[in-house]
């Protein structure tokens, strides 16, 4: 695309997109790590992770008060008017991975206290899948690729048929298990946590594909492939499997 | 996938227009300035046509009511129409077309004459009027649609040169109305207006759009995105691309336009 004749204008827009990029990257290294601290049952991790949530908070601010300006000062159209915007909801929705993140985090740090018990191994594929997820997607940002925003889009439907395992293999852990049932309802939890990040980065995608192409993905013509809030889960179903 | 812009693709517009240009060139001299433009303009909708100086805009604007009859080494070929009619037949006469296709200028241009008379002079040369309490009304009527009555009802035998400069150019908009025409043409009627009084003049072009097919060249494009229903953007004196405003100004097709109204180097 063509630079602005304005090189002020540019030098905003870029400031901007900084702060997306920096942001997406720091979500990643949150999930990275909260996983980490999960699978070490490692608490000085897990509260490094806790803390580290306040700078994703202040970016998020910084990108708004950063998004506000261009507004009042350029007032945006077309190609500009959509990164702006898209900018906000994304900035809003990275937030939000982190607060995912966090509360694994948090999590990790209560089921520590009860001793180690073994992580169900779905978490760690479902954890690798979201990380992919915002990976590519920050790289379908930064380099404006509208076929890799669309590909992460269509990946969330693999990661919330995890999801669905997860649930089941830790319901059936459960089952097995009754002592163990408050730290595997935090696994239960943390599977949640990490099929919401997912479903954030696939939002992202929407807006990465709009601000490139000016085509709205319809949330509708997203399958939904999460079950867990809509099935019930019984000893006699689990063992159909 | 289902695509909004699509759709707005996909509708073909069934409405008949009020005005029609086909395939419509301009020539200076050797100067080719517009070059084969096709638009409708309709009833109830705002049009703006935007496009860097030069592009043709205000050239093929001119045609739409014959001004450019008047300089001599113009030429116009293609096809205009109005209610279907073509306005470039030798049977049309030009002072009545001009009443039905009214302009406003970039300057406002009031005579120097009162207020009063500025907005009856129409009506009385197009024998609007029997009466002197018939034309009063016209005038009232005018004067109210065009938002100035309240401003100017006590001082109707002021010069109309005493007015501010918003002032004048709504006294403008109101004389172009007075002869009842259902075109409106206006060459940047605001680029010479404060904010307030810019602002009051969009306010009018909304109020009237309910009433006439109203075409407006401007080069802000925060007006043209704020009173158009639909935008046109010239180039080189080839229209680029038409289509919704809010299509344009949110996700324009042509590299062109978005170049353009984004302030890029093209």
């Amino acid at each position: 695309m063509n630079d602005h004749i304005v090189k002020a204008y540019d030098h905003e827009l870029r400031d901007l997109r900084a702060i997306v990029s920096r942001m997406g990257g720091l979500a990643e290294d949150q999930l990275v790590a909260a996983m980490q601290a999960l699978a070490e049952f490692d608490t000085e991790k897990a509260e490094i992770v806790r803390n580290a949530d306040k700078q994703l908070d202040a970016l998020e601010i910084e990108a708004e008060k950063a998004a506000i300006v261009v507004f009042a000062r350029r007032a945006p159209v077309a190609d500009d008017l959509r990164e702006v915007v898209s900018s906000l909801k994304m900035t809003g929705l990275i937030e939000r991975m982190g607060d995912y993140a966090k509360n694994i985090a948090k999590r990790t740090l209560a089921v520590s206290e009860m001793g180690p018990v073994a992580v169900p191994q779905v978490l760690d594929q479902m954890a690798k899948d979201a990380r992919k997820m915002i990976q590519d997607v920050m790289d379908a940002y930064v380099h404006r690729n509208p076929d890799l925003a669309m590909a992460v889009w269509e990946r969330d439907e693999a990661l919330d048929n995890l999801h669905n395992s997860a649930y089941r293999t830790i319901l059936a852990r459960m089952m097995e298990t009754p002592d163990k049932i408050g730290v595997l309802t935090h696994f239960l939890m943390i599977a949640k946590n990490l099929e919401r990040i997912g479903d954030q980065a696939t939002n992202v995608a929407e807006q990465v594909y709009y601000t490139i192409t000016g085509v709205m993905l319809e949330e509708a013509r997203r399958p939904k492939h999460d079950l867990t809030s809509t099935e019930l889960v019984t000893e006699e179903n689990l063992d159909n499997e | 996938m289902l695509k909004m812009a699509t759709e707005f693709e996909n509708m073909t517009d069934v409405r008949t227009a009020k005005m029609s240009a086909k395939d419509v060139h301009v020539f200076y001299g050797d100067t080719h300035a517009v070059k084969g433009i096709s638009l409708d303009l309709h009833q109830d909708e705002v049009t703006a046509l935007i496009g860097p100086s030069g592009c043709g805009k205000s050239t093929f604007l001119r045609c739409l009511n014959r001004m450019n009859d008047t300089v001599t080494t113009c030429r116009v070929e293609g096809t205009i129409t109005l209610d279907g009619e073509n306005i470039y037949d030798p049977k049309i006469d030009v002072v009545q077309l001009r009443a039905r296709v009214g302009m406003v200028f970039q300057k406002p241009n009031p005579f120097p004459k009162s207020i009063y008379d500025n907005v009856a002079y129409g009506p009385r040369i197009h024998g609007l009027a029997q009466h002197r309490t018939d034309l009063d009304e016209i005038v009232t009527t005018a004067l109210e649609k065009a938002g100035l009555w309240n401003e100017v009802k006590d001082r109707l035998d002021s010069p109309g040169t005493a007015l501010s400069g918003g002032q004048q150019q709504r006294l403008c908009i109101a004389r172009a109305i007075a002869v009842n025409p259902e075109v409106i043409l206006m060459d940047e009627p605001c680029s010479a207006l404060d904010p307030i009084a810019t602002a009051k003049v969009e306010a009018l072009i909304d109020e009237l759009k309910g009433r006439y097919a109203i075409a407006i060249v401007t080069h802000s494009m925060q007006q043209a995105a704020r009173v158009s229903q639909k935008t046109a953007f010239f180039h080189l004196g080839d229209l680029v691309e038409h289509g919704d405003t809010t299509e344009i100004f949110t996700a324009p097709k042509e590299e062109r336009t978005r170049d353009y109204i984004t302030g890029r180097f093209g």
